[in-house]
């Protein structure tokens, strides 16, 4: 091994991701910075894969009674889009993020773990690839991302469903592999000085997260193995024809399902949290709140899976108290917004892309909250379950929330992990273009939901309105397809010949902006003493102080 | 280092992962003749004397931890001893599943043998990676790899061992033990 092993030049720069004979240096790496970006390409591909399957989805919607795709291939591409949007696009997006930023924000030179932290990106990498190969089959799965029995059982599924198992399987080894690291290297690698209260918001959110993760994902790992034994040993428990329980799958999945959300929120939670104060020139509003909030999500997380099934029949009680509980939840969520509108109040606010997309999350996300408070109560759940409300209320958090997180973080942190800065012009193109594109997609399916059309059907017949609304969420598909295009020509342009970012072009607050962009294989040499949640606005103010 | 911490995570991840599978095992407690066929199958002394093998093996770790703490010389014979537990444990399991399979009981049979062969099934893999590690461990220490007296490795690796114990403990009494005295 030891001819592997090579010994870090304290000043030398990250290998460039451009030089092709760089290629093996980067799959053999165990450096965060390169495994964080490689994560981002990973996002990247399966955004793409699984946003060109939603086009196709709408091109389908655009007409009543339309036949440009077969029934059995839409089911194939609803689930596919879903499935791969959560597990392969956002998950590996923000957990990407955070192997990125971590480090850096707390002043350390890599993860507790970095063969760990490869390993995690390389087998999620796998687990994606693994669920395309079922293409090859007879078949993609079929059954909605989550997959009810026994629409999951061998008479009812293709062939697909096997690689979704594995390919889920190996995508939470993943994740709660890098969850376990980054608890250890956040416990115990951070700077001397920098105590839990000194810590950045995002690492917070990273922190609650992990948490959330290897608590979530072991019943959704059981699940996907009772379930293969079911598929190839002809187990029983889900196989409702032989004594199983479709009722255990629906809720250990939600039991996984529902903390998922959370997951895929919080960390978005912790980069707008950041954006905020950045270009909002103000210190959080509320820093304990923030973080005792995040706390009280991850928690009452767990207490509100039922939701999910509230037409699945387990009666009032059940219902009524899972009503309540995912009403509280609304709270501390809902005291977050708060903190971020406070965080803006008074401040010096600079719109760039990446405040933008802050500023639209807390419009879009509200939204997407206010119809998520109005699934709570049980009898418009009934209602409008199983229709476009549910659609729209999904992507309204999904990418009002975590999305719009994403693209904040992206156009925040491109510059520190390229050293380029993206194009603003561009970028606000990019992002007006995506938010209207968005809205004219969703908000009209809350009114397609509430005339009564169900999700999940392959076409509609030509009653009043259909026809008209599915266009225009057609258009806006399009229009938010078009606009992924001209995000990806503003990245590949300026990461060739984008203005040169420097090593903090933003004056941020937090750590990472001490280290050059991109920073040298070594992250730091000496961290300064941390004394608040801003060591580099600290660090500033005392240059000014001396300087007077 | 930081591997206690680790692990320790580990382990209750874990924990939540043998939670599912016991809430899918109680779950089909329910089923026409699953109890009765507890009852019929399985045998409580063969799979006791085994249990105390394994509890004993998690003794025997203790003991090698110990002595390698206060820098004895026994720690290796104690860890293949753990080993030598760990292995009688898993043929007694192996047993146990050919004699099952011989009287029919099978994952694809019925609820009761979906459930059980999932639940223990899951359980001796745990059981075989740790006695992997037992055996890369004792394997490294007899060729003479160096560890501190103070390394926390051992301690890690036993905080496996010791949970697998702990889960075998748990299943032992709802699997074995209890049909005796509840009928769901």
């Amino acid at each position: 091994m030891a001819h592997l092993t090579h010994i870090v030049d304290d000043q030398e720069a990250l290998p460039d991701a451009a030089d092709e004979k760089r290629l093996l240096q980067w799959i053999a790496s165990v450096d965060h910075k390169q495994i964080g970006i490689m994560y981002q390409l990973m996002a990247l591909l399966f955004f793409m894969a699984a946003g060109i399957l939603a086009l196709l989805i709408r091109i389908q919607l655009i007409k009543a009674n339309n036949h440009f795709l077969p029934p059995e291939v839409y089911n194939q591409f609803f689930t596919m889009h879903g499935t791969s949007m959560i597990f392969f696009m956002l998950m590996p997006a923000l957990i990407g993020m955070g192997v990125y930023l971590v480090p850096l924000m707390i002043g350390a030179n890599d993860m507790a773990y970095p063969r760990l932290n490869a390993f995690s990106f390389w087998i999620t990498l796998s687990g994606g690839f693994l669920l395309f190969f079922s293409f090859l089959t007879d078949g993609a799965p079929d059954a909605g991302w989550f997959n009810y029995a026994p629409l999951n059982e061998v008479n009812y599924s293709t062939d697909g469903i096997n690689y979704y198992c594995m390919g889920l399987l190996l995508g939470g080894i993943g994740s709660v592999s890098a969850a376990l690291n980054f608890i250890v290297t956040i416990l115990r690698l951070r700077a001397k000085s920098m105590g839990l209260k000194e810590m950045p918001l995002f690492v917070w959110m990273i922190l609650i997260t992990a948490f959330l993760i290897i608590a979530a994902f072991p019943s959704l790992n059981a699940a996907l193995a009772m379930l293969l034994l079911d598929r190839m040993l002809h187990a029983h428990f889900f196989n409702t024809s032989a004594g199983g329980s479709s009722l255990l799958w629906q809720h250990l999945f939600w039991l996984f399902g529902h903390p998922e959300v959370y997951i895929l929120i919080l960390p978005a939670f912790g980069i707008f949290s950041e954006v905020f104060q950045v270009f909002s020139r103000k210190a959080i509003f509320g820093y304990g709140f923030v973080v005792a909030s995040g706390i009280a999500i991850a928690l009452l997380a767990f207490g509100v899976w039922i939701h999910h099934m509230f037409a699945a029949g387990l009666g009032n009680t059940v219902n009524a108290f899972f009503a309540a509980s995912s009403m509280l939840i609304g709270v501390p969520t809902g005291v977050k917004i708060f903190n971020w509108l406070g965080t803006m109040y008074g401040g010096s606010i600079r719109l760039t892309v990446s405040m933008l997309f802050a500023v639209a999350f807390l419009i879009e996300f509200t939204i997407g909250g206010l119809s998520g408070i109005a699934f709570s109560i049980v009898p418009i759940d009934w209602q409008v379950t199983d229709s476009y409300f549910v659609v729209a209320h999904l992507h309204y958090v999904f990418i009002g929330g975590s999305l719009f997180g994403v693209f904040s973080g992206l156009f925040y942190w491109f510059p520190k992990m390229t050293g380029k800065l993206l194009n603003e012009r561009l970028g606000r193109l990019f992002f007006w273009l995506f938010v209207i594109g968005f809205n004219l997609t969703f908000l009209i399916q809350h009114v397609l939901g509430m005339m009564g059309m169900p999700r999940r059907v392959y076409t509609y017949p030509d009653l009043p309105h259909y026809t008209l609304f599915n266009l225009i969420s057609t258009v806006g598909a399009f229009l938010m397809g078009g606009s992924v295009l001209v995000l990806l020509y503003n990245i590949l342009r300026s990461a060739r010949h984008g203005a040169a970012a420097g090593a903090d072009p933003w004056q941020g607050y937090t750590l990472e902006w001490l280290a050059g962009s991109p920073p040298s294989l070594k992250n730091f040499e000496k961290v300064p003493p941390i004394t608040s949640p801003r060591p580099l606005f600290d660090l500033r103010e005392k240059e000014n102080k001396n300087a007077q | 280092m930081h591997n206690k911490l680790m692990i320790k995570l580990f382990v209750a991840s874990e924990a939540f992962f043998f939670l599912s599978l016991i809430v899918a095992y109680i779950y089909f407690w329910q089923a026409a003749h699953f109890n009765e066929e507890a009852l019929k199958h399985l045998s409580i002394r063969t799979s006791g004397f085994f249990t105390v093998l394994l509890l004993i093996s998690s003794l025997t770790f203790y003991w090698a931890e110990r002595s390698h703490r206060r820098g004895g010389s026994k720690a290796k014979a104690w860890l293949i001893a753990t080993v030598a537990l760990g292995t009688i444990f898993l043929v007694g399991q192996a047993k146990e599943y050919y004699k099952l399979l011989g009287e029919r009981v099978t994952v694809g049979g019925d609820e009761f043998g979906s459930s059980f062969f999932t639940l223990t099934g899951f359980h001796g893999l745990h059981v075989m990676v740790g006695l992997v590690i037992l055996l890369v461990l004792s394997g490294l220490l007899l060729r003479g790899m160096p560890l501190r007296k103070d390394s926390d490795l051992l301690s890690a690796v036993g905080i496996y061992w010791h949970f697998v114990d702990a889960v075998w403990l748990i299943l032992f009494t709802l699997i074995y033990v209890l049909p005796y005295f509840f009928k769901l």
